[in-house]
């Protein structure tokens, strides 16, 4: 569904993505990890189109992204910060995002009612603490029920009942056959929900297994487990050569 | 792109600094023009004002409301739009905002106590202002990446543009008083958006001699009327070059 082929993004002298090729298929939940500065969040905006890559292509279903910019009535993305027009209601900010995808008047609002947010539809943006705010930027992700889901840090602030709420619609739309990307750096609210790992470390692909694969290398059970046995095999690995 | 912009001016219309803004105006031209019974000097005290503060407050707010605006433009970018859509969406609605705020805070008192052609080119130039200021904190937006560098950048233009520049013209004037310089100084002005603004109201006012060098060189040359359209068509230049410029700049910036 998403092909990236060669990628590479420098800021400055500062390489965010160096060289990552990559596969994803429908029908799966991916989670990036990584390091602060890894080049998660690159690599994400990357497939947005919100960030230029010097070299490398990234086609979706098929068709290159270039200068194209229909490609993106196919994605739904929840950023890591929402900030949104400080006057601007909530439903007012969901009105606008519909009204600007107009292509689709199929909506799923599944999440808004589940998160109670129709029920504060008339608050102003100023006035939400930044986990409402970030409520409704899932809703808005899920809103279009797109082909493929890029979340960024979408736990992060969350709390427990809405984060479950989210997990259980995540694992809902992966089953529908959607591909769903995450970031996060809380491994076990990945725990159950992810298909595939996807780990970088200073703009370069470290490792991209199935989390079947991991279970088989290592013989953990739980995530956060599996990654660290995993990167102490990989250090010794180093330090001997 | 109207969709986005209708939502921006919704979101401005309710801002705090736009609706005290419009009543600061309102206020000072209700009092400036009762003071006086010569409503030509009354006219002249609200240029003044004009040329002062709205680049000032056009440019700083207006770079304050793009940068803070980037998390919200980047979520609009992550929908199936065109990149300069949504941020000729982000002008056209701080533009309207702005000029909606300069027209009814002057314009109403000044169309209330004094409705004549002089008035109207107050309110044009000052909405011109508007356009040019807010085109120029675009252009600022798309070029820095920080926003603390971005409102150094903007309050350095609006000092560049309101004093800086008079006072270099005068230095060139004052160095070259012996050469035949008085097409060149005509020329320069056209770099300078508020004196441009300032020599349109002037024109009309028939105290172009008063304000000095460049006004009376207007007077003299060009006379009123195609003084008027050669400011005028200045001026939107002044308006579509930042514009053109931050268009093409953003297509590659990154978020």
């Amino acid at each position: 569904m998403i092909h990236i082929n060669a990628l590479t993004k420098s800021f400055g002298s500062f390489k965010a993505l160096d060289n990552i090729s990559l596969n994803f298929a429908k029908g799966r939940t991916v989670s990036l990890l990584g390091p602060n500065g890894s080049g998660k969040t690159t690599l994400i905006k990357s497939i947005l189109g919100l960030v230029i890559p010097d070299k490398g292509t990234i086609s979706i279903n098929d068709k290159q992204i270039g200068n194209d910019w229909q490609y993106r009535s196919h994605i739904g993305y929840m950023p890591q910060i929402g900030r949104y027009p400080e006057n601007m209601t909530i439903g007012q900010v969901i009105k606008m995002i519909k009204d600007i995808r107009k292509d689709n008047v199929q909506y799923d609002e599944e999440l808004i009612t589940q998160l109670g947010v129709d029920k504060i539809s008339s608050k102003t943006m100023r006035s939400l603490s930044g986990g409402t705010r970030q409520k409704v930027s899932a809703c808005l992700a899920f809103l279009f029920s797109p082909g493929i889901l890029i979340l960024d840090e979408p736990t992060a602030g969350l709390d427990p009942l809405a984060s479950e709420i989210l997990k259980d619609k995540i694992i809902q739309e992966c089953n529908k056959g959607k591909l769903v990307l995450i970031t996060s750096h809380i491994l076990s609210d990945l725990d159950g929900i992810t298909n595939d790992v996807v780990y970088l470390q200073d703009g370069k692909l470290i490792f991209y297994k199935s989390v079947d694969e991991l279970q088989h290398m290592t013989s953990e059970t739980k995530l956060n487990k599996m990654i660290a046995s995993v990167m102490r095999n990989e250090h010794a690995k180093t330090a001997h050569v | 792109m109207k969709t986005i912009m209708k939502y921006v001016v919704a979101d401005l219309i309710r801002n705090k600094v736009i609706v005290v803004y419009a009543i600061i105006l309102a206020v000072l031209s209700f009092s400036v023009l009762s003071i006086d019974e010569n409503p030509a000097k009354g006219l002249l005290s609200l240029l003044n004002v004009t040329l002062l503060f709205v680049p000032l407050i056009s440019i700083l707010f207006a770079t304050i409301y793009y940068f803070n605006s980037i998390e919200f433009i980047e979520l609009l970018l992550a929908q199936p739009v065109r990149r300069n859509k949504v941020l000729l969406a982000e002008y056209a609605g701080l533009t309207i905002s702005l000029s909606l705020a300069y027209l009814l805070g002057v314009g109403l008192p000044v169309m209330i106590i004094s409705p004549n052609l002089a008035a109207i080119t107050l309110l044009m130039s000052g909405f011109l202002l508007t356009l040019i200021f807010t085109a120029i904190a675009l252009l600022i937006f798309v070029l820095f990446k920080d926003k603390t560098k971005g409102i150094g950048a903007a309050i350095a233009a609006a000092m560049f543009f309101t004093l800086l520049f008079d006072g270099l013209l005068l230095i060139f004037i004052y160095s070259f008083n012996e050469y035949p310089i008085d097409k060149a100084v005509l020329g320069i002005t056209a770099f300078n958006p508020v004196d441009l603004a300032r020599i349109l109201m002037l024109l009309q006012l028939d105290v172009a001699v008063l304000m000095g060098y460049s006004g009376a060189l207007f007077k003299k040359f060009l006379g009123t009327g195609t003084g008027s359209v050669y400011v005028v068509v200045c001026m939107l230049f002044w308006v579509l070059l930042p514009l053109l410029l931050s268009v093409r700049v953003f297509r590659k910036k990154d978020l």
